[in-house]
């Protein structure tokens, strides 16, 4: 008798499989750099392209990385976030410019706003696949041992701001 | 130049050859069979249900050149896919790995045909048990004729 | 106003769906006469203003009425007419309402048909079916309403997504549709079949041509949408284990298990318990697919947009019509019985050996596909799988199947001997192994898995050989004579089998000989593929009626003698310029494909190019072609039957008067 009861036994499990997957998303890839040390780079200044900015120069402090580009629609969905953010001080942001033109770069910030310290360029994206970059925006949370704690991917919502990243930054703050 | 390219395309044969905008030409036939096998066992994560050999996304193109450069600069196979595994997780794999979370993905066929197995000979048994077959008593062979003898059965079940 | 009368249809609709499924099934367990007389009738009504509803839906399409928002979405004034036709089931509403239609059309086919029946067994078939139709429309009503208004009106449709305006595109949904929502019906059946508390092979009987026909429409449905895939796509693949491929071809396996299962359940009383559970498993398979390309559960190309609030209502669904089929099949299958005895080897043994090896498929693909939405819901991993793991594990189980195959027909039921059977298919073996040999030494380069590929197609030919030649052994006459003397389920049997050999020559010399070139060519460059000589010739824009188009020029030769020229389009839809689409030019024969398309322009006037010699790559489409009309030949046996009977039982009738 009870064997005819186990379709409906291995149904009900799977039912209850696709409950969960509704809340998930499948799309997306979480990045296997969360607390690994942020890989090194060293790339030209957007604003002076003679001069070069590190990952290092970020040692000690609590800081993200933002990757961005002017042909990007969704990076202005969160822009004005991160606009407010630069404003009120919260953490500093460097932006990685990637695979844009300096002038198309250059002009957006104007248009729309530069909350970033500074920005740097990454023309062919060589340092974007060594953050495992695979859209934009994709913003990552880093500590003052260099070392990922975060990675967003798509642009910040008000939402993942409050709930996520602000707290997480606050106490890697008091570390 | 044309003709470069044309007895470099004749001369890799007839075989599986793919090359893409990063001038395939770089790399010698045997170096660009290895690059083209390798994007085919990596997952564009653009285009979700590509290979990166397949896609012309501008994120595969980039990776299929990254493969470029480090065939060029001499890393194995294993060390490349590792470097993508690395900073992309397993998703990028198109062939799932055989790691502990995913025994029960690669074993599970193999468990479901022995199950399968396993329970038809089950049921082989059981119905040489259970299932009682006797000749028809006198009652019920009279009945058979008269049913028969009726022509084409309407079923009894009516 | 238009758009207004299709939503009140609906209303109707579910209405009369809700009294369609309660009374009739009341009736029947009640003993109600009149209830379960109203059956058919709801069922017609029902179907009546289903099709109104999707009438209207499809005149706002032909119209092109903007102010209903789902043609706004999904339609353009410069759109071919055809395609505003189909962009009716473009988009999710619109192929949910088909769905709704299609499901209402079977209904009435079946209170058509269904004179013979007895009065409980109508009653509780419609019943269920009412019920289903009474969730859909409710779930078109509540959350994907077609109908909704959009105030002020758009100036201008959004367009139909340019990958679906395409023929292929036309008829792969509609047709598709009939074959998922087609096992309703056999599921419907095996339901009224566990209420009643009955079932005999006379209920096989009755079920099995709504089966077959929904199998053949399911067959076709999944050819026509992997052709589509081939010439449309670009390159030239036409499977990818796709989830949502996956969710068609799993209902595929368990719906041909069904049909055989069937076959015993009617000829000799056995395997009802499976064939119950198979109908219903195909069935819930159906509304699984149903669910996944819409719930956003899983990724996929073929994924509709995906909102929560649906996949919940779908997952709800979901949960109540296979939950409580399970649950009615666990309470009252143990009382169906178990039927005849057979030997262990016997055809009814293999019958049931194709059963575990069809399912077990059906699992392995199912674990494939799921997987990932098991592993992050656990672990939070997240893997993808790909076609490497479904071509390591799908066909290893297909070759016993393939065996089973050739050796099943000949079996006797209840009892064959090995011996016997060996003796028999000895000289099928023989040429199966040699072809399998001969063959690739032929085409000229060995391949184990073209060997293996082709041992597998040609026994399967070899032993329908031999299988006919034993059945027309003792007949008389001229070799046509002898031939229609057998019945017409024989013959498609054997089409339907014969099918799946040609599927799998086209599937094995594809994959074994296919030759592929990927190249950047500037004007005037050549490139040669599989024997031809491909020469570009620069790329010309044109206009469409809805696009503007980069069309290229392809000079082929094959030992310097002109063939053709071939033209591959790289089109722009106005409507949606950042994702442009392939069209590649294929020369199709029945050895091969020539195919080339443009991938990108790289600068000056060169383009990457992709070329291909595609061996026998139709012959795979026309196996399944051959598969379905296998399945008609067999279903027109049927049903002369049972023209026959009614003739008969009216002749009876006239005598016992």
């Amino acid at each position: 008798m009870w064997r005819y009861l186990a379709p409906l036994a291995a149904f009900l499990v799977l039912a209850g499989f696709l409950y969960v997957g509704l809340g998930l998303n499948p799309r997306e890839v979480p990045s296997p750099l969360v607390d690994k040390p942020a890989p090194a780079f060293e790339l030209a200044k957007l604003a002076q392209p003679d001069q070069t900015f590190s990952r290092d120069d970020m040692k000690g402090k609590v800081w993200m990385l933002n990757v961005w580009a002017s042909w990007c629609t969704a990076c202005r969905e969160e822009h004005p976030l991160l606009v407010d953010i630069a404003r009120q001080g919260t953490v500093p942001i460097v932006g990685l410019n990637y695979k844009d033109k300096p002038e198309a770069a250059k002009q957006w910030l104007a248009q729309w706003g530069d909350p970033y310290k500074l920005s740097v360029q990454d023309p062919v994206g060589r340092t974007g696949i060594e953050y495992g970059v695979y859209g934009v925006p994709e913003t990552f949370v880093i500590d003052k041992n260099g070392v990922i704690r975060f990675k967003q991917i798509g642009p910040i919502t008000p939402k993942v701001w409050q709930e996520k990243m602000l707290p997480l930054i606050r106490q890697l703050e008091q570390a | 130049m044309k003709r470069f390219l044309l007895v470099l395309m004749l001369a890799a044969g007839p075989a599986l050859v793919a090359a893409n905008q990063a001038a395939p030409t770089d790399l010698d036939p045997v170096a660009n069979k290895r690059a083209v096998e390798l994007s085919q066992q990596l997952r564009c994560l653009v285009c979700q249900n590509q290979t990166i050999a397949d896609s012309h996304a501008e994120l595969a193109v980039d990776l299929k050149n990254q493969i470029n450069e480090q065939i060029r600069a001499g890393r194995s196979d294993r060390e490349i896919i590792d470097f993508m595994v690395q900073r992309y997780g397993d998703f990028v794999l198109y062939k799932p790995p055989f790691k502990a979370e995913t025994v029960l993905l690669w074993v599970g066929p193999v468990a479901l045909l022995v199950l399968g197995m396993g329970a038809y000979f089950l049921q082989l048994r059981r119905r040489r048990t259970r299932i009682d077959e006797r000749p028809l008593s006198e009652a019920e062979r009279l009945e058979a004729d008269r049913l028969l003898g009726l022509g084409k059965t309407e079923d009894s079940s009516k | 106003m238009i758009p207004e009368i299709g939503h009140f249809a609906l209303i109707l609709a579910l209405l009369i769906a809700l009294l369609q499924g309660v009374l009739p099934i009341v009736g029947a367990a009640r003993g109600i006469g009149p209830w379960m007389d109203l059956a058919r009738p709801a069922a017609k009504a029902q179907a009546m203003f289903v099709t109104l509803a999707f009438g209207c839906l499809m005149w706002s399409f032909y119209v092109s009425d903007f102010s209903v928002q789902n043609v706004a979405s999904n339609s353009n004034s410069l759109l071919p007419w055809y395609y505003k036709l189909s962009a009716t089931w473009g988009s999710h509403e619109g192929s949910i309402l088909l769905w709704t239609l299609m499901l209402a059309w079977w209904t009435s086919l079946v209170a058509f048909f269904s004179r013979h029946l007895p009065r409980e067994m109508v009653a509780r078939v419609i019943g269920t079916l009412g019920l289903v139709s009474a969730g859909f429309i409710l779930f078109t009503l509540t959350t994907s309403d077609p109908f909704d208004r959009l105030f002020p009106a758009a100036p201008e449709g959004r367009d139909l997504n340019p990958l679906l305006q395409d023929p292929g595109m036309i008829f792969h949904p509609p047709m598709l549709y009939m074959g998922y929502v087609g096992f309703a019906v056999p599921f419907a059946f095996a339901i009224a079949a566990l209420m009643g508390g009955r079932l005999d092979a006379a209920w096989a009987r009755w079920t099995r041509p709504w089966t077959t026909m929904a199998w053949v429409f399911l067959t076709l449905g999944i050819a026509l949408g992997s052709w589509w895939a081939y010439y449309e796509l670009g390159w030239g693949g036409w499977w990818f284990w796709d989830p949502v491929e996956n969710a068609s071809f799993m209902p595929w396996l368990t719906g041909t298990a069904l049909v055989h299962s069937l076959a015993v359940t009617e000829k000799r009383g056995s395997f009802k318990t499976w064939t119950v559970l198979l109908a219903i498993i195909t069935f819930s398979m159906s509304l699984l697919g149903t669910f996944l390309v819409r719930s956003g559960v899983l990724t996929s190309v073929h994924a509709f947009a995906t909102d929560p609030e649906r996949g919940v209502f779908i997952l709800g669904f979901l949960i109540f019509v296979i939950g409580s089929s399970l649950l009615l099949f666990a309470w009252r299958a143990p009382k169906v019985g178990l039927g005849g005895k057979f030997a262990n080897v016997s055809r009814e043994s293999m019958l049931l050996m194709n059963n575990v090896l069809l399912v077990v498929a059906m699992g392995a693909v199912f674990l494939g596909t799921m997987y990932p939405l098991f592993l992050d819901a656990i672990a939070g991993t997240k893997i993808s799988v790909g076609p490497p793991y479904f071509d390591a594990v799908f066909a290893p189980l297909m070759a016993p199947l393939v065996f089973l195959m050739g050796v099943g027909p000949l079996s006797r039921w209840k009892e064959a001997k090995i011996p016997d059977l060996a003796t028999r298919l000895r000289w099928a073996a023989v040429v199966a192994v040699v072809t399998a040999v001969l063959v690739p030494v032929v085409l000229g380069r060995w391949s184990w898995i073209v060997s293996g590929g082709l041992l597998l197609a040609f026994w399967i030919v070899a032993s329908a050989v031999v299988n006919v030649r034993e059945h027309i052994r003792n007949v008389r006459g001229s070799l046509l004579t002898r031939l229609a003397s057998q019945p017409r389920a024989f013959w498609g049997m054997n089409l339907a089998h014969l099918g799946v050999a040609i599927f799998i020559i086209g599937v094995t010399l594809v994959k074994g000989y296919e030759t592929e070139r990927d190249v950047r060519m500037a004007v005037g460059d050549v490139v040669s593929v599989g024997g031809f000589t491909f020469k570009f010739e620069g790329v010309q824009e044109v206009q469409g009626p809805n696009y503007v188009a980069a069309r290229g020029t392809f000079d082929v030769s094959k030992n310097g003698r002109f063939i053709e020229k071939l033209y591959p389009e790289k089109r722009s839809y106005l409507s949606n310029r950042a994702m442009p689409m392939t069209e590649a030019a294929i020369d199709s024969s029945i050895i091969g494909d020539i195919y080339v398309s443009l991938g990108e322009p790289v600068g000056g006037d060169a383009w990457t190019v992709r070329a291909y010699y595609k061996p026998f790559v139709t012959w795979i489409w026309w196996g399944c072609v051959a598969m379905a009309l296998g399945g008609l030949v067999a279903l027109s046996d049927r049903r002369y039957r049972f023209a026959r009977r009614r003739e008969a039982s009216a002749a009876k009738a006239a005598v016992t008067a």
